[in-house]
């Protein structure tokens, strides 16, 4: 690894779902590409990265999306994203929508080379080996299957995660198994789904963890939502809000909260 | 949103009970098995690309090594026959066994079989066939179809072979141990080898410079089927083809960790020819039929890569909905991943579209394929000309150009999505979304966490006004 950059500018690609579900884990990257001695700016003109039309086979809304894209992030020394998914759309698969215009695919390919899953950029280009957070808890880590095949997130997490005062890491039985999310799958084939994600939540529950973690909030909110129409009493979280020490400011994923 | 066909089939396979547990048997053995046969080979990795290399140079030189097998073949003895389709193979074979006066014919399991029709096809010929594989004897007794390439009666428990033999076999025995139902197995079909007049087999290598044609098997019936009868037909895909025995050993490596785990198969018999003089035994008639039957086209419609394909049915074996539905919900030859790509090809997109859809693109199958076909690539081309081609249903279409509309306009998006955020909220009960309309599909078996009080954006705003 090359010597980490002074200050880097990174662009925060926050995804769709985090701005709609989750702003927090927005938050808790802030602040763990500051603490990492990023200067972190979140660009007004960007919406989704367009995996819901790439995997549906529209591909010209997905490039359409891609142009917008290349246009917010272009500038930037790197592209952050809190979702193994999103990065592993805009890492391997943007510049493939351009195959027929170098031009573009140029600068696609440009924009890739520069785009990270937010703990494997910590871990691997910021050279992040511990975290200053504390999280009283037994945890079990999914590996979501885009951060997991794509971007080769695995061990990365699990070593911040070994940092952070009072966790214990209960793996699961086949962390590495799709947990039946795959975006417009779990709506169009829901029996199918529902099958794959309670196999899921009955390995979580196996664990004995307390707290189920992973790096892509749609494959939480799926084994988030399961659990709750289990009446699991695991709990759920991004894993970014435990690295940024950041639970003690939001409950669990789907928890009402009072006060504040 | 799905065909009516492939979600009854999905009903069907989830409501059966013995399905979940049979396919976790014999898959979670093969899952096990093979990640131990692959780590234990320092280079598998090197391994899988000189596998790739290899069938990737054949399939670029086609036409090379097709034209040099015939010639070899043809020197050997065999007669060499070509069919553009399904219906030209079989035809092809159906005449064989009519001009041999074939009233019996045994067949070694091959999944190109299955593909063309050939049982229906012998049938319909009023050729009395006799499947000797042991798992496709148990689905010949059952009238099913193969439920996986590589365990055809994966779907069925050893309960239920039990009452099968119970009921076809001529002397059952007690049936109380595998062993047992083994043995009932080789005395029913010990005589059904020795009347056939015809044998038919598949091939999993076709040897271009010798002109040989290799099986694989772990019972020897296909050395069975291929050697008593006078005659022997193999049918085979021209994907089939490797330049030479090295090469095919080399990707036998490949395909026999990747299917079950084991270095090597218990038979691994190479023909070439009929009978010679001097011969013990052997066919004195050895024909190969070489089958196109949409590969060619495949080439020319960007999934040359599926054309690697062993059938090893590793991707079968790690895929994750087809360890929930099994391998008849497919409805095709071919079921999980290498089904849904394949699919497609063979019995036209329009009705098959549902298989490059109900799949998660988690990437495993492509993960462990022996041979590294990126088959998330292939099934989302599919996904593509399936959208081009306007198969997918109107809520799809009408959905997702609303959706286009608004993340194509930032400005308008945040609006839109802050009202979204305000509508969803009415239907929240203490954090959670237990029903909403047109979440069915979401909230039938989970509840949905209530989105954010407001986006991340509009909160960031607040934070810092600058941005």
């Amino acid at each position: 690894m090359s010597a980490p950059q002074a200050r880097p500018r990174v662009g925060l690609f926050v995804t769709c779902l985090v701005d709609l579900y989750r702003p927090t884990v927005g938050f808790a990257a802030i602040r763990l590409l500051e603490q990492a001695g990023c200067q972190v700016e979140v660009p007004r003109a960007q919406t989704c990265c367009g995996q819901p039309a790439y995997n549906t086979g529209d591909r010209a809304t997905s490039r359409d999306l891609a142009r917008g894209i290349l246009d917010a992030f272009g500038g930037f020394d790197y592209v952050v994203v809190p979702s193994g998914s999103c990065g592993g759309m805009l890492r391997e698969h943007l510049p493939h929508l351009f195959d027929d215009d170098p031009n573009l695919k140029a600068r696609a390919a440009a924009l890739a080379a520069r785009s990270y899953e937010l703990v494997a950029f910590l871990v691997d280009v910021r050279g992040v080996s511990v975290v200053d957070a504390a999280y009283a808890g037994t945890v079990t880590y999914h590996d979501s299957c885009a951060g997991l095949r794509e971007l080769g997130v695995k061990d990365q997490p699990r070593r911040l995660l070994g940092s952070v005062a009072g966790l214990r890491l209960a793996e699961m039985a086949e962390p590495e198994t799709c947990c039946g999310f795959g975006g417009t799958f779990c709506v169009k084939y829901p029996a199918i789904s529902t099958r794959m994600v309670a196999d899921k939540t009955r390995d979580i529950a196996a664990s004995g963890a307390d707290t189920l973690l992973a790096g892509d909030l749609g494959c939480l909110l799926n084994m988030a939502g399961r659990l709750k129409r289990e009446a699991s009493p695991v709990r759920s979280r991004h894993v970014a809000e435990v690295l940024a020490g950041m639970t003690d400011q939001v409950p669990p994923i789907g928890e009402a909260r009072e006060r504040g | 949103m799905t065909q009516p066909a492939f979600a009854a089939r999905v009903d069907r396979a989830l409501a059966d009970p013995d399905l979940k547990r049979a396919i976790e048997r014999t898959t979670g053995t093969a899952r096990s098995k093979r990640a131990a046969a692959v780590a234990a080979w320092p280079d598998f990795a090197a391994a899988r690309e000189l596998g790739r290399d290899i069938k990737d140079h054949v399939t670029a030189n086609l036409d090379h090594y097709l034209l040099t097998f015939e010639r070899n073949a043809t020197a050997a003895g065999a007669i060499v026959h070509w069919a553009r389709t399904a219906q030209e193979a079989c035809d092809i074979v159906v005449g064989i066994c009519k001009a041999a006066g074939a009233a019996s014919v045994t067949r070694a399991k091959s999944m190109l079989g299955e593909e063309i029709g050939l049982p229906h096809a012998l049938a319909d010929a009023g050729i009395e066939r006799v499947e000797t594989d042991l798992a496709e004897h148990i689905i010949q007794l059952a009238g099913d179809p193969p439920s996986h390439i590589v365990w055809p009666a994966l779907h069925k428990t050893r309960e239920q072979v039990a009452a099968l033999f119970r009921a076809h076999h001529h002397d059952p025995g007690a049936l109380a141990t595998v062993a047992a139902m083994v043995a009932s197995a080789r005395r029913e079909l010990r005589r059904r080898f020795m009347a056939a007049d015809v044998g038919i087999s598949g091939a999993n290598f076709l040897i271009a410079d010798t002109g040989a044609v290799c099986t694989v098997t772990n019972e020897g019936n296909a050395e069975l089927t291929t050697t008593p009868p006078r005659v022997h037909i193999v049918t085979a895909g021209i994907e089939k083809l490797v330049p030479s025995t090295a090469h095919a050993m080399s990707l036998l490596r490949l395909l026999v960790r990747s299917a079950t785990g084991a270095e090597v198969t218990q038979y691994t018999t190479f023909h070439c020819g009929p009978r010679r003089p001097g011969d013990a035994d052997g066919p004195t008639a050895f024909h190969i039929v070489l089958v196109d039957n949409g590969r060619s086209r495949m080439l020319a419609e960007g999934l040359a890569e599926m054309l690697r394909c062993l059938r090893c049915g590793a991707c079968l074996n790690h895929c994750v909905v087809f360890r929930q539905i099994g391998g008849h919900a497919y409805g095709g030859t071919y079921p999980g991943p290498m089904g849904a790509v394949l699919t497609p090809v063979l019995d036209g997109l329009a009705g098959t579209q549902d298989l490059p859809h109900a799949c998660t693109l988690n990437g495993q199958c492509q993960e462990v394929c022996p041979v590294a076909i990126p088959l998330p690539t292939l099934l989302r081309g599919w996904r593509e000309r399936s959208w081009r081609e306007g198969l997918e249903p109107g809520v799809v279409r009408g959905s997702l150009f609303a959706w286009r509309f608004l993340v194509l306009r930032p400005a308008l998006y945040r609006p839109a999505t802050a009202l979204a955020l305000r509508v969803m909220r009415l239907f929240a009960r203490r954090g959670w979304i237990a029903r909403m309309p047109l979440a069915g599909g979401w909230t039938r078996h989970r509840d949905l966490p209530s989105p954010a009080r407001q986006t991340f954006m509009a909160q960031l705003r607040q934070r810092r006004p600058s941005a």
